[in-house]
């Protein structure tokens, strides 16, 4: 909502000297954010209101031009050459005079132009700086002003326009008359309410035949018809400058005079070519199959939820939203049937939404206008059309007006300081809800409230504490810290999310959360099968991207496409991690959307929650390059598998939990080069190479190594006990095994641990050699074993004699032989 | 040799005569300081302190002497021997102190090379600044309270007192599943945590809720569709704007210093009455010290407690929210938004492990 601080100070006597930091300051605190301060632009020099006195037509040139004599308020008019049309003599206009400098360091000075002396220019609404037109000159009219005037004032170069931003709760303030009340109300200054005006008493037969059929949706309709308008009349400049300062373009008179009372008085109105209606109008619903041309072009379906204001052709307008091409005022007008109407607020923002039409009238409907002034506002605008431009009422006004009591709140007067942690004294909380405009009872500090017509927001008693806190100011609360009662920190589950995550980092990680949408093509390129319950996606209506509209099942999309984006940035080895939820498994089944009156009953709020998918906090790693860098120290080692494997058991360390691998075929790994992740028996994630089909569909490195796991899948920690620490010295012993290909080595190192027996402290594989020595379908595994007891010196024999067990363990699970 | 009982010369044992010994700790020691490393050292010290060296051999003659004489003789000896050992000993300490010069010089490496063998990791900053701001949530005894990001309608809007008409329920800023009855959006603030908070919890509640939210803007300096919030509430008998301005004035201490605060600005929200939009005084920001727009902030509306089986006569409550990119964005000088969302390793590793 833009703002003229010239117009408000028509309704606001503004303390003298008022700055425009005061009053961006007066708005904050009313809760009018200041969106921007608008400023004219800078003129300087002689700038006045010029009357035309005589036009020469000169010809001969490449375009018509006109020579002026301009009366300026001196002694003899000037002359002035000027290349407009758009102005007679006797028009006022506002002149520039030589040493007047316009916006864009546009000096004027006295020259010759088209065999003429120009003593100064006649000036358009764009070189003034104030608005786009440059059809024309500006042309003020015949009267209202004295030549010679200086022209900053009638221009307004020399006003401010606050925009406003109007909280969606005040419709009110989406106009000057409630913009004006609150800051008088906030600078503790008198004002003059627009409102305050007594309609006519016209009398006659009715403007129009009306009826409303829905009066849950319209609860007061308003209508005066005028005749004998001027359809040619312009609009005043007064009124076209203010709304110009709105930001509102200028049409006609009719529109224009409609335009300026909806800025004015907050009533938004619509104006109706009296000669092309047909038949009595009737407020109603859309019946199926009706359509309806709205002005601004478009052919619209309508559904039974619209309230149309129809008469016999027809629908004729959307109403609240959009009036109708078929009864449009246009250039040939000189009957015009006013509308202003009351209309329940959440219509029409389903009207808006589903029209996609967020009109300036709607807005306001939207936000809730005041109902008592439909009638006031028919009035100012018959005034203003009968000043400029000869219209006259014909009969009665239609009023149809069928408002219930005006709601009254108890509130305790002590609430709104209970809340606010402020003692309001009795007085100022009745004060204050007197100021905004409410009919307050008081009976001791128990209150009976009524809002005015124009609060439709205040419902509840929540509302009149809003308004006092926001009324005496909410630089008035103190701050207090409260003592809440002693927490017990983080839940495990919370702690163990950032454990892992900070392991990862300190592993050589980067954290890379990526936006959670996918699309079926990048779930192809990672070739995962069609049956694979990664593919059942939970899909969004509205995705901001058509290739992605589903929500991630998998982490390894936003990874890759990280990863992809910094290999696309020159970076050549990277280790990504990220964690965060997944979205397996699809929908389970509807939410119900329960009332808000009392909190849903246990099986309505179990099948809500129940609902709401499952959704799994998964972690991921995905890594190309090197591993180790190269540098002085060596060549480096590039990023493998096994490192896939690594930031896997990373994470489990770090959650606490022991993890098994074993072999896995699943895509997108490689099929040889997967690990299952275990804990126990269950599969919680894999790791490992992906497959070089992936890596080639997605254009990433050969080789790039990836890793999922599923977090919420890994058991809880367990308290961990504190092993016993034998202070007893270790022996040491090595072994090769000949292994046959296909005994996993893990299965060889759980037999040789599971044979050594207790005496066993580490058994760790040191070395894999294959070679000319070892048979053909081979490997040899080098252990190192250390063997301790708890409460001796072992001896040789002792540790021989485990060491040889453990051997004779491998040997029996997977054919192991010592190597000779 | 004598006999036992003769009286005794000793300079008639000439191995014992005190020229002789003498002589001996002479020779070691022109021997022991021609030495010209450890080695030649070495080599030499069999020759003087040897089992067959002259004053070791000079000892074992003690025994031929007579007791009265063998106690002069013997100190003697053990002055020669002790003469020897030092010689040696000063000799060895000066060639290994000039061994280990030559050595520790050799070994001398270029400690300037660079360091980072092992790759370096981060978390991003978003993570460890919604964890730092949980910390002083903690600390002032509040638990962290987590919720689904794919949520129920009904708890993101209803529940918050955001009726069917809503604006913010059109298309224009919320992500709907499929198919429309689905009644699950992707939640487009923490507030619905705060419902489920107080339907899971009887008071006094005391939570605060990190996590990802979404709204359908496009990605720009400025804007994501995909952000994070973190959202706090707080219910109990006799809580005040002013506990929550306490509050929230801690908050902004523990993030932007001692001398930050905060201002409040009148506004509307829903699922809060009276509302207030929050800005910080940051004193570090890179264009100065200034005011930063940062939070919206209320007394929970008694509509939502009630929606949650809460009494509103018997309890009051207030709830808060700000963005974590925005704090970022002005806490670490990030002017455009891209960075924060591309996961680009410069950006991130900039912020390292722990802030």
């Amino acid at each position: 909502m833009r703002v003229p601080v010239s117009w408000l100070s028509e309704m606001v006597d503004l303390p003298a000297g008022i700055t425009v930091e005061e009053l961006d300051a007066a708005f904050i605190r009313l809760g009018l954010e200041v969106d921007a301060v608008h400023r004219p632009p800078v003129t300087t020099g002689p700038l006045v209101v010029g009357r035309v006195l005589e036009i020469e037509e000169l010809t001969g040139f490449k375009k018509p031009i006109r020579y002026c004599q301009v009366d300026v308020g001196e002694d003899a008019p000037r002359g002035i050459v000027c290349g407009a049309r758009n102005f007679a003599v006797g028009d006022l206009v506002v002149a520039a005079l030589p040493g007047a400098v316009l916006p864009g360091d546009f000096a004027i000075a006295a020259r010759t132009t088209y065999d003429h002396v120009s003593d100064g220019m006649i000036c358009s609404v764009r070189e003034l700086g104030i608005g786009e037109d440059h059809a024309g000159i500006l042309v003020l009219g015949q009267d209202g002003y004295t030549p010679g005037t200086p022209a900053a004032g009638v221009l307004g170069l020399d006003d401010v326009v606050f925009d406003l931003e109007v909280t969606p709760d005040r419709g009110y303030a989406m106009s000057l008359r409630g913009i004006a009340r609150d800051l008088a109300a906030a600078l503790a200054v008198d004002w003059r309410d627009p409102a305050a005006l007594t309609p006519p008493a016209w009398s006659g037969e009715p403007a129009w035949q009306v009826t409303v059929a829905d009066p849950d949706r319209c609860d007061r309709f308003s209508m005066v018809a005028l005749e004998g308008l001027d359809p040619t009349a312009p609009s005043p400049w007064a009124i076209r400058r203010r709304l110009a300062q709105c930001g509102v373009r200028s049409i006609s008179l009719a529109v224009d005079v409609t335009n300026f009372v909806m800025l004015e008085l907050g009533q938004p109105m619509h104006a109706f070519d009296r000669d092309r209606l047909t038949g009595p109008i009737e407020v109603r619903l859309a019946r199926a199959g009706e359509r309806l041309t709205t002005l601004d072009g478009v052919d619209r379906a309508l559904t039974d939820d619209d309230l149309l204001i129809a008469d016999g052709s027809g629908p004729i307008g959307l109403a609240g939203v959009m009036g109708g091409a078929s009864t449009e005022i246009g250039d040939g007008t000189t009957s015009v049937l006013l509308e202003a109407a009351h209309w329940a607020p959440t219509g029409i923002s389903r009207g808006v939404r589903r029209h996609k039409l967020p009109s300036e009238a709607a807005k306001r409907f939207e936000r809730g206008t005041d109902p008592e002034v439909t009638v006031v506002a028919l009035a100012r605008a018959a005034a203003l059309l009968a000043e400029h431009g000869g219209a006259r009422v014909v009969g009665a006004p239609v009023d149809l007006d069928v408002r219930g009591p005006r709601p009254v709140i108890a509130l305790d007067a002590a609430r709104p300081g209970r809340i606010a942690g402020v003692a309001y004294p009795v007085s100022q909380v009745v004060d204050v809800l007197r100021a905004v405009g409410a009919t307050v009872d008081a009976d001791g500090a128990q209150l009976q409230v009524t809002p005015p017509s124009w609060r439709g927001d205040l419902t509840d008693p929540a509302d009149l504490v809003e308004e006092v806190v926001r009324s005496v100011g909410l630089d008035e609360i103190p701050s207090v810290l409260p003592s809440a009662p002693p927490g017990r920190g983080l839940t495990e589950r919370q702690r163990r999310r950032r454990s892992i995550g900070r392991a990862l980092a300190e592993a050589g990680y980067v954290e890379a959360p990526s936006y959670p949408f996918l699309g079926t093509t990048v779930l192809d390129d990672l070739g995962i099968p069609a049956e694979d319950e990664r593919r059942t996606l939970i899909t969004l209506r509205n995705p901001l991207s058509e290739e992605a509209p589903a929500l991630r099942t998998t982490l390894l999309p936003g990874l890759l496409g990280s990863l992809a984006r910094n290999l696309a940035r020159g970076q050549r080895d990277v280790a990504l991690f990220e964690h965060g939820s997944v979205f397996p498994g699809g929908l389970t089944g509807t939410a119900p959307v329960p009332g808000v009156d009392a909190r849903p009953d246990d099986a309505t709020l179990a099948a809500l929650l129940g609902a709401v998918p499952v959704q799994p906090w998964h972690v991921g790693v995905v890594l190309t390059g090197h591993r180790e860098p190269r540098g002085w120290w060596g060549p480096g080692r590039p990023a493998d598998w096994a490192d896939a494997v690594q930031a896997a058991r990373v994470v489990a360390a770090a959650a606490g939990v022991e993890l098994t691998v074993r072999a896995g075929d699943l895509a997108p790994w490689h099929p040889g080069r997967c690990a299952e992740l275990l804990v126990g028996e269950q599969v919680v994630g894999h790791a490992g190479e992906l497959h070089p089909r992936v890596c080639a569909a997605l254009e990433l490195p050969a080789r790039t190594c990836a890793m999922e796991l599923d977090l919420d899948a890994l058991p809880p920690a367990g308290v961990p006990v504190g092993p016993a620490i034998s202070t007893f010295p270790p022996v040491r012993m090595d072994a090769a095994l000949v292994v046959a290909d296909g005994h996993p080595e893990a299965l060889v190192r759980d037999a040789l641990a599971a044979g050594a027996g207790e005496l066993l402290e580490d058994v760790h594989l040191f070395d894999v050699y294959t070679g000319s020595s070892i048979p053909a379908g081979s490997r040899s595994l080098a252990y190192a074993f250390t063997f301790r007891a708890a409460d001796r010196t072992l001896t040789t024999e002792e540790a021989r004699a485990a060491f040889e067990a453990a051997v004779a363990a491998a040997a029996s699970a997977t054919g192991a032989t010592l190597r000779a | 040799m004598s006999g036992a009982n003769d009286p005794y010369d000793p300079k008639q044992v000439a191995a014992l005569s005190p020229e002789a010994l003498e002589a001996a700790v002479d020779a070691a020691v022109t021997a022991f300081a021609a030495a010209g490393d450890l080695t030649e050292l070495a080599a030499v010290r069999p020759a003087h302190l040897g089992d067959r060296a002259p004053v070791l051999l000079a000892r074992r003659e003690l025994g031929a002497l007579p007791p009265a004489a063998r106690s002069d003789a013997g100190k003697r000896v053990n002055a020669a021997r002790v003469a020897v050992t030092e010689a040696h000993a000063s000799r060895l300490a000066v060639l290994e102190a000039e061994r280990d010069e030559r050595v520790l010089a050799e070994e001398r490496v270029d400690v300037t090379l660079p360091w980072d063998r092992a790759p370096r990791g981060a978390r991003h900053p978003l993570t460890t600044l919604t964890d730092r701001i949980a910390d002083v949530f903690v600390g002032m005894g509040y638990e962290v309270a987590d919720g689904p990001e794919l949520e129920a309608e009904w708890l993101n809007f209803d529940a918050l007192n955001t009726g069917p008409d809503h604006p913010a329920r059109s298309l224009a800023d919320t992500f709907f599943v499929a198919p429309e009855d689905s009644g699950l959006v992707l939640r487009t603030h923490t507030s619905p945590v705060q419902a489920r908070t107080m339907l899971e919890r009887t008071p006094p509640i005391y939570v605060v809720a990190p996590g990802r939210v979404y709204r359908t803007d496009e990605l720009d300096a400025t804007h994501t569709p995909v952000f994070h919030q973190v959202e706090g509430l707080a219910v109990d008998r006799g809580l005040t704007m002013a506990h929550l301005r306490g509050t929230l004035d801690h908050l902004a201490r523990s993030l932007f210093g001692a001398d930050a605060q905060t201002r409040w600005r009148p506004h509307f929200f829903p699922f809060t009455e009276p509302s207030a939009e929050f800005d910080v005084w940051f004193p570090e920001h890179r264009d100065g010290p200034q005011w930063v727009e940062w939070g919206g902030c209320g007394m929970v509306n008694p509509r939502v407690l009630t929606a949650c089986g809460i009494d509103p006569e018997v309890y009051t409550g207030f709830a808060f929210g700000m963005g974590i990119e925005r704090a970022l964005q002005f806490r670490s000088g990030v002017g455009d938004m891209h960075d924060i969302v591309e996961g680009d390793v410069r950006f991130t590793t900039a912020f390292g492990v722990d802030q």
